[in-house]
């Protein structure tokens, strides 16, 4: 027999945070969500920070599952995650002291597929998310290109800080991105996430010239972000690029966030109006407001 | 006070439901059906139910005209002759709905209208006005949302103004579906279709490949979708549809092999003992196959008649017997169901009945989506509001059981408000139960005013108006007021 010599590869395998088979709200048509687990930017407003940091098995989890679904596995003293027994009531998030979750699991590809295999039929394609999947690129890139391989084209939720300019295999590999721009002032984004925003906007510009960016999207927080100098800014580089992408213009909502975060108000439709007549004054003809 | 006088002064009543109710009330002083006392036990005990659909039985329940036959050669006994343009079409069709009958005194069936008009659209603006006052009538005329419309496969200008009007108008009437057959039924036009259900709880999803299928395996030929969701073969009818209340039945058994060895062969021999005792006064004694124009004109032909064996209750009939595990959620009462409904199915095919000659005089079987004032009784084999597992989930379980019922049966989701924004999102659900095996599937966002009840659409607003005492339009309104108190109908999960 001639040996395969992609049989030799190593199979590239990512820290994969939960699967959602169903969602109307990652992507058009009907799409799996394949969160990755970890994330560099550390938002304040963060929906699921469960899936920010890699769990260090502490195990402060484990009392705290009502069915006994964690357990400490002997030897190496590693938290394990029995999926069959799990309620998903979300109590050992809850407990997780450092961004984390039990439920992380390692996986390959295939075994991702695998799990979205009954729901083929349902399914317009995958969206990988995080976490922030352009943390693992090899994994990444990997995964969509056996979905994509299984009819199922794969579309990228990021918050753009990955160089993709230097990542060519993935850029090819992915139907499309979907990036954030949660903050168009240094300071700001910097205030709100920890990091600098210059990757982003050269990941937007990038995106935009290879022509794989399909969506761009700001989260609108009254008072607390300046959306109306995001809005213009993103919605300048987005109409000089001539490319048609939807903008996305996302309601702060409560759920999901950190305690410190839950009093801030949901914008009114006035001001989701209003953002949303600039980002159509700047040019751009797919605005949505949700 | 008698129950004529109790209708007379009901002040909730328009007068065409008085009319209505008093022939209702006419009816019940005659009782020419023979029933034997074990059937009457068991209709006693509410295992076995007719659906308040009288006592004389006068004309079939549920009659599908030939519309295609209507608009190419008119009615002599209508005096019509064929339409020439869209506003002689749509005229034709508001003349002849006044005269098909059914159990609700209004047609249940008003034909694929798409198909119909599509010939007669030449201005578009033009046939917009003709097709949007044509709906109008249809709801304000038509007051009983067990009034079905069928739309597609292919896409036509007529579809997607239809759709469209749909939109604008908001009505609960017609009950809309489009049948939808991948790889036929283009993407934008079901796209459309599955945003307007997003508005209007409408149209719903049928399942055009399996109807086609087995209607034509059956020997029936074209299918409409009446009603509520049932499937009967175009140019006939339903004579009666009686339902087997599984929920009412599994009490009367000591145990599952009781249920399994006696008491569900018993109850479904009765069920078919009273509906052939339906059926043959119907057809045999009261004179409508051969008085009714439908049948002189050929616009419904006697030997496509069947009649619908239904069963409702499934879900607590499993539970009854598993032992703590649920109907939808364990796999072992799954099984079980299935079983019962493969058991039924068996029974109904080796039954005959002489009278009529579609089907080889064997029933179709029919997942009765409940009455109002059923209480803890799940429609057909729906997993009970309340229990419903996540969407796949919920739909995959629901899907084994579709083949079984060739005359109707659905499954009804709730979405959040927020998938109007992507509508391609309900598109792919949608196709996907389709090609999972679901026969039909219905959606609605939840901040319509227009809802699905069980099978047939209501307005919010008009129950509201009848629980201030007000009169409403439409008589199903006083049906959804009961449905949404007693079968807890707008609880359904929200899907997001």
């Amino acid at each position: 027999m001639i040996p395969d010599p992609a049989a030799e590869d190593v199979v590239a395998r990512g820290v994969v945070a939960k699967i959602l088979p169903f969602s109307a709200v990652d992507g058009p048509g009907n799409r799996a969500v394949v969160f990755l687990q970890g994330c560099d930017f550390d938002c304040r407003y963060c929906h699921n920070p469960e899936t920010r940091a890699a769990c260090i098995h502490c195990g402060e989890c484990v009392p705290a599952c009502p069915a006994r679904a964690l357990s400490i596995a002997p030897g190496p003293g590693l938290v394990s995650w029995d999926p069959a027994r799990c309620t998903g009531c979300g109590a050992c998030v809850a407990a997780c002291r450092h961004d984390s979750s039990p439920k992380a699991r390692l996986m390959e590809p295939a075994e991702v597929l695998s799990a979205l295999s009954r729901y083929r039929p349902f399914l317009s394609g995958i969206t990988v998310t995080g976490g922030e999947c352009g943390l693992q690129p090899e994994f990444l890139e990997a995964l969509l290109r056996e979905s994509r391989a299984a009819g199922l084209p794969g579309l990228v939720d990021t918050n753009g800080s990955a160089d993709y300019a230097a990542l060519p295999g993935l850029v090819e590999a992915a139907e499309g991105f979907m990036l954030d721009v949660k903050a168009w002032d240094e300071a700001e984004h910097r205030a709100l996430t920890g990091v600098s925003n210059s990757a982003v906007i050269a990941s937007l510009r990038f995106l935009l010239s290879v022509g794989k960016l399909s969506e761009v999207r700001t989260v609108v927080a009254p008072g607390l972000l300046d959306a109306e100098e995001t809005v213009g800014g993103v919605s300048a580089i987005v109409a000089a690029s001539g490319r048609a992408v939807r903008y996305k213009l996302i309601r702060f909502r409560p759920q999901g966030v950190r305690a410190a975060w839950r009093d801030i108000p949901t914008p009114d439709d006035a001001t989701m109006a209003s953002l949303a007549a600039i980002a159509r004054g700047a040019g751009l003809r797919d605005v949505v407001v949700v | 006070m008698s129950p004529a006088l109790a209708v007379i002064t009901d002040r909730t009543l328009t007068y065409q439901q008085k009319v209505a109710g008093l022939a209702r009330v006419g009816e019940s002083t005659e009782s020419p059906l023979r029933i034997g006392p074990e059937l009457r036990r068991y209709i006693d005990a509410g295992a076995i139910c007719d659906l308040y659909e009288g006592s004389a039985p006068y004309r079939p329940r549920y009659i599908v005209p030939d519309y295609e036959r209507f608009m190419s050669r008119g009615s002599a006994f209508l005096g019509l002759e064929p339409p020439r343009d869209i506003w002689e079409a749509t005229a034709a069709l508001l003349v002849l709905y006044r005269h098909v009958p059914s159990i609700t005194t209004f047609p249940v069936y008003l034909g694929d209208i798409d198909a119909l008009l599509q010939p007669f659209v030449a201005d578009e603006a033009e046939a917009r006005k003709a097709i949007g006052l044509f709906l109008l009538s249809i709801d304000r005329t038509i007051n009983d949302s067990f009034c079905h419309a069928d739309i597609g496969p292919d896409a036509t200008a007529a579809g997607r103004l239809i759709l469209e009007l749909t939109r604008e108008q908001k009505n609960a009437v017609p009950n809309l579906s489009l049948k939808y057959e991948a790889g036929r039924t283009p993407d934008d036009f079901a796209a459309l279709a599955a945003s307007v259900a997003l508005e209007v709880a409408k149209p719903s999803f049928a399942n055009h490949a399996m109807f086609g299928r087995e209607f034509r395996d059956m020997g029936l030929g074209d299918y409409a979708i009446a009603s509520c969701y049932n499937g009967l073969p175009k140019g006939g009818g339903s004579c009666t549809l009686v339902r087997l209340n599984l929920a009412k039945a599994a009490p009367l058994a000591a145990g599952l092999a009781d249920f399994s060895s006696r008491v569900l062969p018993d109850v479904v021999a009765r069920q078919l003992e009273y509906m052939d005792e339906r059926v043959r006064f119907l057809v045999a004694e009261s004179g409508f196959f051969e008085s009714s124009f439908l049948v002189k004109e050929g616009l419904v032909r006697a030997d496509r008649f069947s009649a619908m064996f239904g069963i409702v209750g499934l879900a607590e009939c499993v539970n009854a017997f598993s032992g703590g595990a649920r109907f939808g959620k364990s796999d072992e009462a799954d099984a079980l169901g299935l079983e019962i409904i493969e058991r039924i199915a068996a029974l109904v095919a080796a039954h005959r009945t002489p009278l009529l000659a579609a089907n080889g005089g064997a029933y179709l079987l029919h997942a009765q989506v409940g009455i109002d004032d059923d209480r803890g009784v799940s429609p057909g084999c729906r997993i009970p509001i309340g229990e419903e597992p996540d969407l796949p989930e919920h739909i995959l379980r629901s899907a084994p059981f579709h083949r079984f019922f060739p005359s109707g049966i659905g499954d009804v989701f709730a979405f959040e408000p927020t998938a109007k924004a992507n509508p391609r999102h309900l598109l792919d659900i949608a196709k996907g139960a389709l090609a999972s095996g679901l026969r039909y599937f219905s959606a609605y966002a939840a901040d319509a005013d227009v809802v699905r009840i069980t099978g047939y659409l209501v307005k919010r607003s008009e129950i509201e108006r009848l629980g201030r005492g007000e009169q409403s339009l439409q008589d199903t309104t006083a049906l959804g007021r009961n449905a949404v108190n007693n079968l807890g109908v707008l609880e359904r999960r929200i899907r997001s």
